[in-house]
């Protein structure tokens, strides 16, 4: 180890010192706002580090992490989910009665999780990341105890982790058997070396078995069941950061892995992967209409959503389209996690503690009709939630339409013109619902009761901004993502 | 001599039953046991493998597998106990304060 | 057949017994002490391939301290009972036909397909000497460094959780 290992992972090195530190640092302060302000402060610190590396390229710690685009990218956006997720889970805490310290300790460990994900070089590094991301967020998913529904969400979440886990750990002991090596610069060397012989097969099975368990990570059908339970479960913040961190880290590890050691075996993994984008997106589309619950329904468009991202990989065997599909993915993360942190802030908005129920139950105003009048109500946050759900369909003058136009430009590219088709077909069958929330809202009448808390509305109003301004001048994000479709070793 | 495939044999065994037992139990400890069963197996390739290269990455591999289970059964089982506190029943099945 | 290829079917044969065990036993107890078995018998597989450190932490971290956790909590919530028919009635059935397709196949790949033949060297003197061991010690504190590391923190953060989710309700209600 040398000082420059440690300089280039330094935002990471940074956030976990940081986290330790404001564990102890709790233990003294009455008011939880200075342990969340001190967490934001820790994140923001992290993110500008991570800012300032943008351009690098280097592995560190004998080729276990590497530092390119794809990697300061993703430090960038890992920290920003991390500080909405402070900023919606603040008033929210307070108000359920689950104020504790930990949260802010959890969800900063985590983010650390997703990055080191993000820099990840090697499969050892890839299933620890995975671990020390998802650990916090079983304990977060149960963090609303003795809430019952939120403890039952913490532990199908632990068990389906578990279960994935198991998978990834198999498929990368077969890679292992394969390549005789679990760096992803060695698997590669291994391939190009064409020493594999029948064990090639090993390989292929190996990458699928991982690519089972990191489908139930980043909720794709038919790895999708506990999505909605636990989505529907968990404390709303927690849900809106695990549906953009935990998704995005998901996908940062399929992008890198894939992209980097696989190409070769594009022609066996292409149809499967076509298969479950084309399951996902329709699956999580239709089924998504039958919803009544607002959570449930975002749940099943975060699992849509994924089969949007998963389109991406079909055209990963392809060099010539290979940059250009990480680039797309990656822009459609950041789409979905402002669009998607918005829809949660809303949510939240709505969101209160049953009366009638005695405290620890179940929270209520999470139905679909209880957004009736909102229109009238609360005009602003309806129409930032009437941005939200163009988004989430597509369409303009939204993020959304840009990041679908991208992903599909590039899937047509890579010559899969049907798997498209399908994604412009489901995105119509979503407008449904999403387009249903919207009419709701303005056209229906009602008196929904709404909190108003300072940062909350800080996040679905910059959201809903960056959603529209971003819209019109995409292209600056673009060439950012772009350059972190480049990986380096 | 022992050949490499009895190995992998007996770990696609021990994976496949793993994956049965988190598929056809209700009760959270079993599945959780079950879950162990695949690490055990995937765990078992991976040394047969380290045999077969003579490398110790995979027994070092190994190692972060133990470490990891352990602390997923920490919390694992705080998770279990908090719910057995509040209704005295663990089976994912019951769960019925969300719907499947 | 000599004799550690005996040796290789009685353990096999156990570790699969014992497994069916886990998946069939009615009572929690027993599946727990199944599983115990199950480890000790993995534990001489790794002894077989030379692995005697990882042998000696399957027996004592996993076998050991994970189980005897396992059998705690059992004990602790009186859990042990389990219902009869568990499973839902079209559930079993499917999941144990899907089950064996996939083993089949696996089986037929590796068997057929990969022609993993080679047989495995027994492991000389050096496996089970002290020197592998310090070799391997030495690779968990260079190359390895980063990881093992972040276990640490993973450990960290998995007493935190514990403490999260078990400690008094006091905290709650304000």
């Amino acid at each position: 180890m040398t000082p420059s290992d440690l300089l280039s992972i330094l935002p990471l090195l940074v956030l976990v010192v940081w986290a330790c530190a404001l564990l102890l640092v709790d233990l003294w302060l009455k008011r939880k706002g200075v342990t969340a302000f001190l967490a934001a402060l820790g994140l923001a610190l992290t993110a500008g580090l991570a800012l300032a590396q943008a351009g690098e390229e280097t592995t560190a710690f004998g080729g276990m992490v590497a530092l390119d685009g794809f990697a300061s990218f993703l430090n960038v956006l890992f920290p920003l989910s991390g500080l909405l997720g402070i900023a919606v889970a603040y008033g929210y805490l307070k108000r359920m009665n689950i104020e504790r310290g930990e949260y802010y300790s959890l969800l900063l460990f985590s983010t650390a999780g997703m990055m080191l994900m993000a820099h990840a070089a090697d499969l050892v590094v890839v299933f620890l990341a995975l671990e020390f991301l998802s650990l916090p967020l079983y304990v977060l998913a149960a963090f609303a105890r003795p809430r019952l529904d939120s403890e039952e969400a913490g532990l199908k979440y632990f068990l389906l982790g578990a279960f994935a886990s198991a998978f990834v750990i198999y498929g990368i002991a077969l890679i292992y058997g394969a390549t005789g090596t679990t760096s992803l610069s060695g698997i590669v060397a291994a391939i190009e070396a064409g020493s594999l012989g029948t064990s090639g097969l090993l390989l292929t099975i190996g990458a699928a078995l991982f690519l089972v368990g990191f489908g139930f990570k980043v909720a794709a059908v038919p790895f999708h069941m506990w999505t909605p339970d636990v989505y529907h479960g968990a404390p709303t913040p927690v849900t809106a950061f695990m549906a953009v961190g935990a998704k995005a880290a998901g996908f940062a590890a399929l992008l890198r892995v894939f992209v980097t050691a696989f190409p070769a075996l594009d022609a066996d993994l292409t149809p499967v992967v076509w298969v479950l984008a084309a399951l996902t997106m329709f699956v999580g589309n239709v089924v998504a209409i039958a919803q009544t619950n607002i959570k449930r329904m975002l749940a099943y468009s975060s699992i849509a959503h994924a089969g949007y991202i998963l389109m991406a990989f079909v055209a990963f065997g392809n060099p010539a389209t290979r940059a250009d599909a990480v680039a797309s993915a990656l822009f459609y993360l950041v789409t979905y996690a402002l669009t998607s942190y918005g829809a949660w802030a809303a949510v939240i908005a709505l969101e209160k503690q049953d009366p009638s129920a005695g405290s620890g139950q179940a929270a209520s105003g999470l139905e679909i009709n209880d957004f009736a009048g909102l229109g009238r109500r609360r005009p602003a946050l309806a129409a930032a939630m009437t941005v939200f759900m163009l988004s989430l369909t597509g369409m303009p003058p939204t993020l959304g339409l840009v990041g679908k136009f991208y992903l599909f430009r590039t899937v047509i590219e890579a010559g899969q013109v049907w798997l498209a088709v399908i994604g412009v077909l489901t995105s119509l069958i979503s407008a449904y619902y999403y387009l249903r929330v919207v009419v709701v809202m303005y056209m229906r009448e009602g008196a929904p009761e709404t909190t108003r808390e300072p940062w909350l509305d800080f996040t679905w109003a910059v959201s809903a901004l960056a959603t529209v301004i971003l819209s019109f001048l995409p292209m600056a994000l673009f060439a950012w993502a772009s350059a972190a479709g480049v990986m380096g070793f | 001599m022992i050949p490499l495939t009895y190995y992998l044999v007996l770990s696609a065994i021990l994976f496949t039953m793993g994956a049965l037992g988190v598929l056809i139990r209700r009760n959270a400890l079993v599945i959780f046991m079950s879950v162990e069963l695949m690490l055990n197996a995937a765990n078992l390739a991976f040394v047969a493998f380290a045999r077969q290269y003579n490398a110790f990455s995979g027994q070092l591999f190994v190692f972060f597998v133990m470490t990891v289970a352990a602390a997923e059964v920490a919390v694992g089982l705080a998770l279990i106990v908090a719910i057995f506190r509040v209704k005295h029943n663990i089976d994912v099945d019951q769960m019925s304060s969300l719907k499947g | 057949m000599d004799f550690t290829l005996l040796l290789f079917f009685l353990l096999a044969a156990t570790a699969v017994a014992t497994a069916l065990g886990l998946l069939l036993s009615r009572n929690a107890v027993y599946a727990a002490l199944f599983l115990v078995l199950n480890f000790a018998t993995v534990a001489v597989f790794y002894l077989l391939l030379g692995a005697p450190f990882v042998a000696m932490t399957q027996v004592t971290v996993y076998a050991g301290a994970i189980m005897v956790l396992f059998l705690f909590v059992i004990m602790l919530l009186g859990a042990e009972k389990l219902p009869k028919g568990e499973a839902l009635p079209w559930q079993r059935p499917l999941a144990i036909g899907a089950a064996v397709i996939l083993f089949a196949e696996a089986v037929y790949l590796l068997v057929q397909r990969v022609r993993l033949t080679a047989a495995l060297p027994d492991p000389g003197t050096w496996e089970n000497s002290m020197e592998s061991l310090r070799q391997m010690a030495g690779m968990l504190f260079t190359d390895y460094l980063l990881p093992f590391e972040v276990t640490s923190l993973l450990l960290l953060v998995a007493m935190i959780g514990a403490i999260v989710l078990t400690k008094g309700e006091r905290a709650v209600r304000s």
